[in-house]
């Protein structure tokens, strides 16, 4: 029977993770399932659907629908499926004529107050009530509602009090109340799946009604944040995506990987044709197991919106109008101007920047253009301006520079520790997943300098909140280690077996020196040492300790440092090699792991390696045909400054904006326009593009195959549900342009890239389409010791052999205030908008933020004459900027914080190019300002935005 | 822009870069603090970037923190550009 369960199916309620099996029969078959499981779904586990409405199985079950009834023999009356468990030796009656006369009863009452108006409602075909109608042979309606909830008017004309209309305030599903038939499925996806409870049920019994918390609330303005948890559990239209209203069902559906942050969500993307209907999360997506968040589920309205470009483009200075050409022209116009420039200025004078929004297999051909091509090891990503530090730190201390756990893994952790990251708002499916675990009891400690939605919302409550001053990090964390260590709270055990006994006998005489105790730097971090020193005694001794980081921790001057000291804390305590702990990177984009994996940096090849190892420059030296350079290349501000400079002319730059998302624009804008080819390959005309001379367009993921790897290491396939708009994916774009450079390139599929890459990386041995395929994942290192890849790292010993404990002072950054520029600014993000914003910039999510605002303490705002929604000037030693003010004590007085999502802020003309000291990742996270009123944009807004409509003139064709 | 107020010159930026690593540096044994600073700088820096900081050792390493000295001799010299 098993054979006809196709993947998808509603088991009807969540799956028991219980080693005890029981056996039972159900309707004659017999049929062994874990303790715990529902009667519902072990009839489902044989291929029996139970009728039911109100179950499904992402969320628990709640007995309200009275459809699922069936019969025990030897137990009373008609239980309810879902809400009973199994036992030993049942026999169960899912059919027979009294539960058939009940169902139908049952039935004939939900569909009274319901109207039939099935053929032109938009769930036609896809709604839960109709096929249960059906399942249990509903005929008749015998009874005429003198009430209902779905007539505009009641049957003497007036009208009808307890019809409510429909709310489209939600720019992407509306709320349909006339077809709801109050089976809280909505109610319970946003508690249980989402976390975020902006829905509930007023009123009882008849009066009972779906609502977005207040009466006066509607879906956009309650606390709901899109998640769409509600809409797909919905069986009905009542919450439904506006996108299936226009465009009708889908007719087959594809699964790929959203290009959105690093978690990594698996979605089907169903479509009609070649339209794309809707992204639905999948349920066997191993990262987000069915949830999503507003971007990855609906803000894919940029990949056809107006702005896109589909033609090449070129032109001979960056101060003419562009010129339409065609994809050949544009190879060879950039072919030549790169050859030219390295025959004028030598093989050094050009590069490359690789995209962490690409695929595997595109950020791969992108470095390989410049080892095996331009002859350089000129290549850099955006993991350069993010976690760069962790690939430094992680390496260290560890032996390898990638997360140790999969999202799963936060399933069984006792105490979190969430430091410089705010997952609420930048990586929000992993943050519903922990929220589901502090509901059920786990502990967290926050450390941040603003009180972000992490440490306080509905039934989530931090037991500390570190509210540390910017640019303290390292002094926290390691006052944390002096605590775990002078107090003796340290794994002894764990450290003799897997570290070196003696290196922490000196790191500990290092971290236990009176200087580095919570009382000795409370000035500096403005936290108050008994709430450090009761935050480290929980995370030592409170079980299994995870800590999850993002940006807040890498973009700082010392951001290698606190990543070598959280993995410290880890080693120290023992947290590391077992489900529930570790050291977890939140990484930025989607595919940052793997542009990182992919050889993007300019002294590694790929899987990490040093290029001035013979050994590893020989697998490439054979299989490329090409010598490749011993030294290491230029990181993108070591271009920037080349430039400037005069010895670097030329970049290629695929999917990265670093105009905008880089520190100090007006330095990255000096080095651009000293270039004399910058190509620029992007689905829209970006702020780089600004400086460019040539313009290939891309494809977005939906049009291309290849492959992301997410925060977890996990590669997951992207599959092409459409023709790329522009007519190329972007692989076959930089292949076009290595052949225009003379390189012999035939790739007919991304799938012999990753040949390819397996044949070379050993971390990617065992990888291949196929195996993705049939496994649907696999989290690397994949090879001949893990065949299937593996989820959990250092199980048995570090990578490096023993684990290292490197002595981390405390450096103060040297963007300091003082009179002229007395507060600190640090930057973040928000749910809705992504990245620069280039994408949901362009989709409806502008809905719930247009612009970048600054929050600023209620203090710091009455000394300066701000008040709330006023224009404020945001200056620092590098330059300045407006935008609206909020005033909010989220910060703390002296603090001020705003987000970098919209290219006319610039947040980044005020940010410095102060960097980390191992890696030159920026210190975005702190920087010297002042803040005051102001009328408007400022010169530098007015003069760029000048020369960015000016650079973006396009010739209108002959 | 900031880094310039640190140090005056053409080579400021890089005068800076080395001495922060050095203080990361500086809390090792000096022996050991030395091979890592040099190691560093060897599998970091790109040619350009070390001929530069040999520019400034050579001149005698004026503002240049002493374990950033003291790492010099095992600071690879890079090749004339290719």
């Amino acid at each position: 029977m098993k054979d006809f369960i196709i993947p998808d199916r509603d088991f009807g309620t969540p799956a028991a993770k219980s080693k005890q099996m029981v056996t039972l029969n159900i309707d004659g078959f017999d049929i062994t399932v874990p303790e715990g499981t529902s009667i519902m779904r072990a009839a489902a586990e044989i291929g029996i659907s139970v009728p039911k409405l109100c179950a499904t199985d992402s969320i628990d079950a709640f007995g309200s629908c009275r459809l699922c009834l069936v019969e025990i023999e030897g137990r009373n009356g008609t239980p309810a499926s879902c809400t009973t468990p199994v036992a030993p030796g049942l026999k169960v009656h899912t059919q027979n004529a009294k539960l058939k006369q009940l169902r139908r009863g049952v039935m004939e009452l939900y569909i009274s107050d319901h109207p039939l108006d099935c053929l032109t409602c938009s769930a036609n075909g896809d709604c839960e009530l109709q096929d249960m109608a059906g399942a249990v042979g509903l005929r008749d309606v015998r009874y005429d509602a003198v009430d209902t909830h779905f007539r505009v008017k009641n049957t003497s004309g007036e009208a009808n009090p307890n019809y409510i209309p429909r709310d489209d305030s939600n720019p992407y599903f509306s709320y349909d109340p006339q077809k709801c038939i109050v089976c809280s499925r909505c109610v319970r996806a946003c508690e249980e799946v989402q976390g975020t409870f902006a829905l509930t049920i007023e009123g009882r019994g008849f009066d009972s009604r779906v609502s977005f918390g207040a009466k006066t609330d509607t879906a956009l303005s309650s606390d709901c944040v899109s998640c769409g948890a509600c809409v797909q559990a919905c069986p009905t239209a009542t919450l439904q995506e506006k996108s299936v209203i226009e465009i009708g069902t889908p007719e087959r559906s594809v699964i790929t990987t959203c290009a959105y942050c690093g978690v990594g969500c698996s979605f089907k993307a169903e479509m009609r044709g070649d339209e794309l209907v809707r992204m639905v999360p999948y349920k066997h997506g191993k990262a987000n197991r069915g949830h999503s968040c507003v971007k990855g589920r609906f803000a894919y309205g940029y990949a056809s919106h107006k702005d896109r470009i589909l033609n090449p483009m070129i032109r001979d200075s960056i101060n003419d109008p562009w010129q339409e050409v065609s994809w050949s022209e544009a190879m060879e116009f950039a072919a030549n101007r790169m050859k030219g420039i390295q025959t004028k200025y030598g093989r050094q004078s050009v590069g490359v920047i690789t995209s962490s929004r690409c695929t595997n297999e595109e950020t791969y051909l992108v470095q390989k253009l410049t080892r095996a091509v331009f002859l350089n090891n000129n290549t850099d990503t955006c993991a350069r301006v993010c976690h760069s530090p962790t690939g430094y730190g992680l390496g260290q201390t560890l032996g390898t520079s990638a997360g140790t756990q999969d999202f799963d893994s936060v399933e069984e952790t006792d105490v979190v520790i969430v430091i410089g990251a705010n997952p609420v708002s930048g990586h929000p499916v992993f943050a519903s997943r922990l929220k589901k675990r502090l509901r059920k009891g786990a502990k967290l400690i926050v450390i941040d300098p603003r009180r972000t939605e992490m440490v306080e919302s509905p039934h989530i409550k931090a037991a500390h909140h570190l509210a540390l001053t910017p640019g303290t990090n390292v002094a926290i964390v390691t006052a944390l280690a002096h605590v775990i260590v002078t107090e003796g709270l340290f794994d002894a055990a764990f450290i003799q077996d897997r570290c070196d006994w003696d290196e922490f006998q000196d790191y500990a005489e290092f971290v236990s020196q009176p200087h580095h105790a919570p009382e000795a730097v409370e000035m500096l971090t403005g936290v108050k040492a008994a709430d450090v020193r009761a935050a480290a005694r929980l995370f030592a001794t409170g079980g299994n300790g995870s800590i999850y980081y993002g940006l807040g921790v890498t973009e700082h001057s010392q951001g290698s440092t606190t990543v070598i000291g959280i993995a410290n804390l880890a080693m120290m305590t023992g947290n590391i090699g077992r489900p529930g702990v570790g050291v977890n990177p939140l990484r930025g984009q989607n595919n940052v792991q793997g542009s990182c994996d992919m050889g993007s940096f300019p002294h590694e090849l790929p899987g990490y390696r040093h290029v001035k190892g013979e050994a590893v420059r020989d697998i490439f030296e054979k299989v490329w045909g090409v010598q490749i350079d011993p030294e290491p290349g230029l990181r993108i501000p070591n271009m920037l400054d080349a430039a400037v400079e005069g010895t670097f002319k030329g970049l290629y730059c695929q999917g990265e904006d670093i105009l905008q998302s880089d520190p100090d624009t007006k330095h990255v804008a000096a080095g651009l326009a000293a270039m004399e080819c910058v190509i620029v390959h992007d689905l829209f005309l970006n702020e780089t593009a600004n400086y460019a001379h040539v313009f290939f367009p891309g494809s977005t993921f939906l049009e291309k195959d290849g492959t992301f790897t997410n925060a977890e290491r996990r590669i997951n396939r992207v599959r092409k549900v459409m023709a790329p708009r522009n007519g190329y994916a972007d692989w076959e774009v930089t292949q076009m342009f290595a052949q225009a450079m003379g390189a012999n390139w035939n790739y007919t599929h991304p799938m012999q890239i990753m040949e390819e890459i397996a044949l070379t990386t050993p971390s990617f041995a065992g990888v291949t389409y196929e195996k993705l395929e049939t496994m649907g994942s696999i989290q690397w290192p994949c090879n001949e010791k893990a065949p299937e890849g593996t989820p959990l790292m250092h199980v048995d010993g570090f990578v490096r052999g023993k684990g290292k404990f490197i002595n981390t002072e405390y450096v103060a950054t040297d963007e300091k205030t003082g009179p002229r520029f007395p507060l600190l600014l640090t930057t973040g993000r928000i749910l809705s908008q992504y990245n620069v914003g280039a994408q949901t910039r362009r989709t409806p999510n502008v809905a719930w933020h247009d612009q970048d605002v600054l929050e600023i303490h209620p203090h710091d705002a009455e000394v300066r004459g701000v008040k709330d929604g006023d224009f404020v000037r945001l200056a620092s030693r590098s330059g300045d900027t407006t935008l609206r003010a909020t005033i909010t004590d989220r910060v703390n007085p002296g603090v001020v914080y705003t987000t970098f999502h919209h290219p006319d802020t610039q947040a980044n003309v005020i940010t410095t190019d102060f960097s980390d000291w191992a890696t030159n990742c920026p210190e975005y996270k702190v920087t010297a300002v002042q803040v005051s009123p102001s009328n408007g944009p400022s010169e530098w807004q007015e003069e760029y935005a000048a020369q960015a409509t000016k650079s973006r003139r396009i010739a209108a064709a002959e | 822009m900031s880094l310039n107020a640190v140090h005056e010159g053409p080579h400021a930026k890089l005068i800076y870069m080395a001495n922060q690593i050095a203080k990361f540096m500086e809390s090792k044994p000096h022996a050991e603090g030395v091979e890592l600073l040099a190691a560093h700088i060897n599998d970091f820096w790109e040619p350009r970037m070390r001929r530069h900081l040999f520019e400034v050792l050579d001149a005698g390493g004026t503002n240049l923190r002493p374990l950033v000295l003291d790492a010099a001799a095992k600071i690879k010299r890079p090749a004339l550009a290719a």
